[in-house]
């Protein structure tokens, strides 16, 4: 599904992936985790197509098709979707309006005419139920005054309500406490399907205690530096990041 | 001195003037210039009664002995006044005619701005008066408007047929001598609506006006008069759209509200004159006054969504005369390109327990300059005076400017005034966010400025707000790169 070979990516002079090799296939979830500064959010930006970062060498692909041309909203288009670290507030939009647009515009790309308001809302009613969100949650302005968990759940609906081939969390785990981690991961583990795929980053494994991975990788320095079976984020915890640090060293 | 038409058009055609047409409709055109002939010219022209007559050429004076302000935090070249042809108006236009009659070629033209004179209008509880240049070329539903002894007409018409009226109203709210532009409108308006409901009758439709300027190089003057009498109630909408000019128009309106003890005025405005090009050539300069009266117990409540003209002069008020009227004041104003608007609001509490609220959206884009100006001003009188005010502006880009004045001048101590201002900018996370989520930046804007515009959205009836929500996008189009 997703392809990536090579990739080098940055800010005007600053180098932050420096070749980076990952193939992800339908039905898998892989974890990227890492120690501040290794790049992990920037290969999340980098495959959403944010700006500020150029591509130098390498290429993303998503079912074959390169994405380097390609805008953010085309991107999402083709079922890329992102849980930001900070999602932004929008005020005055409300969650289902928002939602509305996005589904719509997306339909619009592939030609299709906007969802008809009953399906609309049964749809919504259905991922709410799914991941226990309040009805009243909805009408409230996008992530304006939400709480921490409050957002990273409002994320997870988004997911629930986008279906993308492909899911990206970016730090879903951080600022949640424990019972918003659960609700917030069991939401992704109803989500997860043969066909769709996940890459979940975190800096720690606490979040893969409930989002079990297929594959873990360590990202240091903008490189892959380990790759490995779910048992490789237990032994990250407990030997910590600079184990990877000496091991890269020698 | 009993002049022909014909003799005083030749009379006057002391200068050279062409006639640009814009549209193929001839119109006919007075000369350039303004001198009190031409007053009385304008007058004469409508058939108007001696006192009228004088009324303007009074205002004439006055606006003679006036200079134009220069307060506002606007730049512009100023109008040449003599450089401004005062009449203009459709030459096949016939009161007396049926919408058979009308030149087809303007009802084409109404088609193209989407205003439809059949029936949907009805269905849609829509009676529409329509000012074209200057002379209301058509108007609708008079006659079930005329069985709740509503009148709702031309003003030109309501000269003739209610001089009672228009004689004991017009320029009490606004005085002839109240500003520059108000003088200039007394004394040279050519049409506008009048608007008058019984006591005691809830008006059973939107009244709506659509203003629009057609020909080049005509100043357009209109002249609003609403009056709501005891326990009444209407909503009056007035909807502009102009059409691409390369010169710069004037358009100076007075508009005048007057509610009554218990009676209720909602005053809805969509304003979309042509702004100038994106070098920030031609446009309208739109230097309006618009003020409303209220007695005892009544509400007026004005809405604007303003995203047109070059130049935006306009502070629609409030005068709580009577004890527990309720003034308000909803506003939206979009500026782009080179435009530039000041605009707000004046609330004068002179009644006891007096209430108003002002919610004013301000949106900045490209190189334009966006003022709130306000004043809250509460006499020693009025006891209990209640203001809040909310005075938010969204910036977009580097290079527009957001301002606000607020002026608070309270008089009596137990007045209880609230005062709320925010500045935002939409973010490139906003947008990267609406990216991610499949809505490209266009659209992205178009739904942070919604969401920021709701709580004035949400006063406007629905069909317009439908409208306004259209224009707001496309006068944003293509402002962030």
């Amino acid at each position: 599904m997703l392809e990536i070979k090579d990739l080098h990516a940055g800010v005007e002079d600053k180098k932050i992936l420096k070749g980076i090799n990952l193939t992800v296939n339908p039905g898998e979830v892989h974890a990227i985790m890492g120690p501040n500064g290794s790049g992990k959010s920037t290969l999340a930006s980098v495959i959403a197509g944010k700006e500020d970062f150029e591509v130098k060498k390498g290429s993303i692909s998503l079912e074959g098709e390169d994405l380097e041309e390609l805008a953010p909203e085309e991107r999402a288009h083709k079922g890329i979707f992102m849980s930001f670290q900070y999602p932004v507030e929008i005020p005055g939009v409300t969650v289902t309006n928002f939602m509305k647009t996005a589904i719509n515009e997306s339909r619009k790309a592939k030609g299709l005419e906007d969802m008809p308001a009953n399906e609309m809302l049964k749809l919504i009613r259905e991922k709410s139920e799914m991941l226990e969100i309040d009805r009243k949650f909805l009408s409230r302005s996008l992530n304006e005054g939400f709480s921490g968990g409050e957002k990273k759940r409002n994320e997870i609906f988004q997911l629930a309500m986008m279906e993308p081939k492909l899911a990206i969390l970016d730090e879903t785990d951080s600022g949640l406490d424990i019972d918003a981690l659960r609700i917030v991961a069991n939401g992704v583990n109803k989500l997860r399907s043969k066909d769709n795929a996940i890459v979940v980053i975190t800096h720690y494994q606490r979040l893969l205690e409930y989002i079990i991975p297929d594959y873990v990788h360590v990202l240091f320095d903008g490189r892959i530096a380990k790759s490995g079976g779910k048992e490789l984020a237990l032994e990250l915890e407990e030997k910590g990041y600079d184990w990877i640090k000496q091991e890269v060293v020698v | 001195m009993a002049y022909t038409e014909e003799e005083l058009k030749k009379e006057l055609e002391t200068k050279e003037y062409e006639y640009g047409f814009y549209t193929e409709i001839e119109s006919d055109t007075f000369p350039k210039g303004l001198n009190a002939d031409i007053v009385r010219a304008i007058s004469k022209k409508k058939n108007e009664p001696e006192w009228m007559t004088e009324w303007r050429l009074e205002a004439f004076r006055i606006w003679e002995s006036m200079e134009e302000p220069e307060w506002a935090n606007v730049h512009y070249e100023k109008p040449d006044f003599q450089a401004i042809s005062y009449y203009s108006a459709p030459k096949k236009a016939d009161p007396n005619k049926t919408m058979d009659d009308v030149d087809p070629e303007l009802l084409e033209m109404y088609r193209k701005l989407g205003i439809s004179l059949d029936e949907q209008k009805r269905l849609q509880n829509v009676a529409v008066d329509i000012v074209v240049d200057s002379v209301s070329v058509a108007t609708t539903f008079q006659k079930t408007l005329e069985e709740k002894g509503i009148l709702f007409m031309p003003i030109s018409e309501a000269i003739q047929k209610h001089p009672e009226l228009i004689k004991k109203y017009m320029g009490t709210v606004v005085p002839k001598t109240d500003n520059f532009y108000a003088a200039l409108n007394s004394a040279v308006f050519t049409d506008g609506s009048f608007c008058y409901i019984p006591k005691g009758v809830k008006c059973p439709m939107e009244l709506s006006t659509y203003f629009r300027i057609n020909e080049g190089g005509t100043g357009q003057f209109e002249r609003t008069l609403v009056i709501a009498d005891e326990s009444s109630y209407v909503s009056y909408l007035e909807g502009c759209t102009a059409p691409s000019r390369d010169e710069n128009q004037l358009h100076a309106a007075v508009v005048e509200l007057i509610a009554l003890d218990d009676a209720e005025i909602k005053y809805s405005t969509v304003q979309n004159w042509f702004p100038g090009d994106s070098d920030g050539k031609g446009g309208v300069y739109n230097f309006v006054t618009k003020r409303g009266l209220c007695e005892k117990n009544s509400k007026i409540s004005w809405t604007q969504v303003e995203t047109g003209s070059a130049v935006t002069w306009k502070y629609p008020s409030c005068i709580l005369k009577g004890d527990n009227s309720v003034g308000e004041f909803y506003s939206i104003a979009v500026t782009n390109n080179f435009q530039q608007a000041d605009t707000g609001t004046k609330m004068v509490h002179l009644g006891k327990n007096t209430k108003s609220t002002i919610i004013s959206k301000g949106i900045s884009a490209g190189k334009s300059q966006n003022s709130y100006r306000g004043l809250v001003q509460v006499n020693s009188r009025a006891e209990n005076a209640r203001n809040f005010s909310q005075c938010d502006s969204l910036l977009m880009g580097n290079e527009c400017g957001a301002h606000t004045f607020p002026y608070i001048e309270a008089k009596n101590k137990s007045a209880q005034i609230e005062h709320e201002a925010t500045t935002s900018k939409i973010g490139e996370d906003q947008i990267f966010y609406c990216n991610q989520r499949g809505i490209d930046t266009e659209k992205a804007i178009a739904l942070i400025v919604n969401g920021f515009s709701k709580e004035v959205l949400n006063k406007l009836p629905m069909e317009f707000a439908v409208e306004a929500q259209k224009l707001l996008e496309i006068s944003l189009e293509g402002s962030v790169g």
